[in-house]
């Protein structure tokens, strides 16, 4: 159940209006920098640094054009997909079977495993991407899209894993003893009685993972470096700025490519976004 | 129930194992495996391209201690923390107090707002930033001579004074809607009644935040604090994006010189990934101290 101090009280009408309209105008300001790449992103070059006004004169798509097709956006949106649905499916599996066995079962060893988990948990990123790359680099999967992949599903933050099992927890044993007593083992329990439960969890596990793999930059800038064919949107937009460095309403139209669908998703979503969020001081 | 044997405690839970496995792999491929590898190559002599490596000892850790530019960037990395950690934490901390009445009949709408830069592409952010806060006619400028704030322009990320601050301004407009989201989340721990019980009692205002409220949400604020502490010492994508460490390193933070100093080589000179791990492990260990720090001093204050 949720909980409220109000405060304003609804009596108090001025009280109630003076805050809304101050939360208003902050929105505004708060949110001008996306409205103004968005509406760049279909004005002229000269119209962008014309004035601060949001509504362009006309619709100029040919912005999207070129970015998609001229700067290649749109082999790079694909690799970013590709990236974000397998390194999602990779996370959700792996992290979901470890849950559910450290959140149900114990077992020789179980300590040290949550203990190695715990020690990751605040390894910057930027300290082990060295060696990643040359890791890449040995097996030979640095030059395609398969390493990129796993790289980013590698590196699982263990929030997924105490969502699954704090979960996985809660679900009463009757349901388990039953499925055993109709002679489902260890993997038909967990697949066709635990997982179908799991749905919110799931849904709130891809959610993060999609919005870590979409918007990752250091690794994927890394791993790119010499070759340009499997970048990312967002090392796509970097390169576009240092090589195109005057097409301003190219490079919007390349970066609404990039946000748009990860906003739109979030629109939709917004609950799974705040359970995600909030389950790392929840914990 | 008598104690089973260690092997058949290992037989009985197989599946156990066998479902902590890919994940493990995973993580031993690519957390734990390169954290000791960057350990080994900090000791070598290897520019990272060619199989030519030299072992040298702690050679790199000697010469990252006495490079000023590796000081330089390891406490601005620190004044970046402090710049922005407490922003954040007051700042979200109000606004999640006010997005907390039911009667605000526009808060979900506020909080989805303040919320939107935080699933925007960090790169993308960096680079529109570049943009807005351009010298020549960018909307920041624009907007302080059209209502006559200034009288010039001023080169936000061109100037090595200003240029932190302002990294630091769009690293919290970024990020806080995280921050209101943990403290949203701590708001929703208070009793009902302790709000109910506090109104009756006439404690109001100010006083009511500080006596009854404040003590309830303090383990979660040293939570909020830890994890926020630690993402302010992560800011590679941001900085490379808008300013890549300048004008002149004056925004060069600790992830932006190991960065150039494994890879760029726009400055001529030669990657060299072995110093570049020396100078990550250095850093890697500064943070892990200072997070067991603050864990210690967590579990003391929880206890309390």
């Amino acid at each position: 159940m949720s909980r409220y101090l109000n405060f304003i009280a609804e009596k108090n009408q001025v009280k109630y209006l003076i805050i809304t309209i101050a939360f208003i105008i902050f929105s505004f300001f708060w949110i001008y920098p996306l409205l103004w790449v968005l509406s760049a992103s279909f004005k002229t070059d000269f119209e962008i640094w014309g004035g601060l006004g949001l509504i362009p004169d006309r619709l100029v798509w040919e912005n999207f054009e070129r970015a998609w097709f001229g700067a290649n956006m749109g082999r790079y949106f694909f690799n970013t997909l590709i990236i974000t649905v397998v390194s999602v499916i990779i996370v959700v599996v792996t992290t979901g079977m470890f849950g559910y066995v450290i959140g149900r079962y114990s077992f020789p060893g179980k300590k040290i495993l949550i203990g190695i988990l715990i020690g990751t948990i605040f390894i910057p990123q930027g300290y082990t991407i060295i060696p990643v790359f040359d890791l890449l680099n040995n097996l030979n999967i640095s030059k395609n899209l398969i390493g990129l992949t796993l790289a980013t599903a590698g590196h699982t933050p263990v929030i997924y894993i105490l969502l699954f099992a704090g979960y996985f927890s809660r679900v009463p044993v009757e349901l388990e003893e039953a499925a055993k007593m109709d002679g489902a083992g260890f993997v038909r329990t967990f697949i066709s009685i635990m997982l179908p439960l799991t749905k919110p969890v799931v849904a709130t596990v891809s959610i993060l993972q999609v919005l870590h793999a979409w918007n990752d930059f250091l690794l994927p800038v890394v791993i790119t470096l010499g070759n340009p064919d499997i970048r990312t949107l967002s090392v796509g937009v970097y390169a576009f700025k240092g090589e195109y460095f005057v097409d301003w309403s190219g490079m919007a139209a390349a970066s609404v490519i990039t946000i748009l669908p990860i906003i739109i998703l979030f629109l939709f979503m917004q609950k799974y976004f705040v359970e995600g969020v909030q389950g790392a001081v929840k914990g | 129930m008598n104690k089973k044997s260690l092997s058949k405690q290992i037989y009985d839970a197989r599946w156990c194992y066998v479902f902590v496995l890919p994940c493990l792999i995973l993580t031993g491929m690519f957390v734990i495996y390169p954290i000791g590898m960057s350990w080994y190559f900090s000791l070598l002599d290897w520019s990272g391209f060619t199989k030519e490596a030299k072992f040298i000892g702690l050679q790199n850790y000697y010469e990252a201690v006495n490079d000023q530019f590796f000081w330089d960037a390891f406490i601005r990395s620190f004044i970046f923390m402090f710049g922005t950690v407490p922003v954040k934490i007051v700042l979200g901390f109000i606004i999640a107090v006010f997005l907390n009445n039911q009667v605000l009949k526009l808060a979900p709408f506020f909080r989805t707002v303040i919320f939107m830069p935080v699933v925007t592409a960090i790169a993308i952010i960096g680079i529109v930033m570049t943009f807005v806060f351009s010298p020549f006619n960018g909307p920041a400028n624009k907007f302080l001579m059209s209502t006559n704030l200034t009288s010039a322009p001023i080169d936000f990320l061109g100037n090595p004074d200003t240029v932190l601050p302002t990294v630091m301004g769009v690293y919290v407009w970024k990020w806080l809607g995280i921050t209101m989201m943990y403290w949203l989340a701590a708001l929703q721990t208070v009793p009902q009644d302790v709000y109910d019980a506090a109104k009756i009692d006439g404690a109001e205002g100010y006083r009511l935040w500080i006596h009854i409220i404040l003590p309830i949400v303090l383990p979660f604020a040293i939570v909020i604090i830890l994890v926020e502490a630690v993402g302010a010492l992560n800011v590679f994508p941001l900085i490379e994006t808008m300013t890549a460490g300048g004008p002149f390193f004056s925004s060069e933070v600790m992830e932006i010189y190991i960065f150039r100093t494994a890879f760029v080589t726009d400055s001529g000179t030669m990657p060299r990934l072995g110093y570049a791990c020396a100078a990550g492990v250095f850093w890697g260990v500064a943070v892990l101290f200072i997070t067991v720090l603050q864990g210690l001093w967590m579990r003391r204050t929880r206890r309390i």
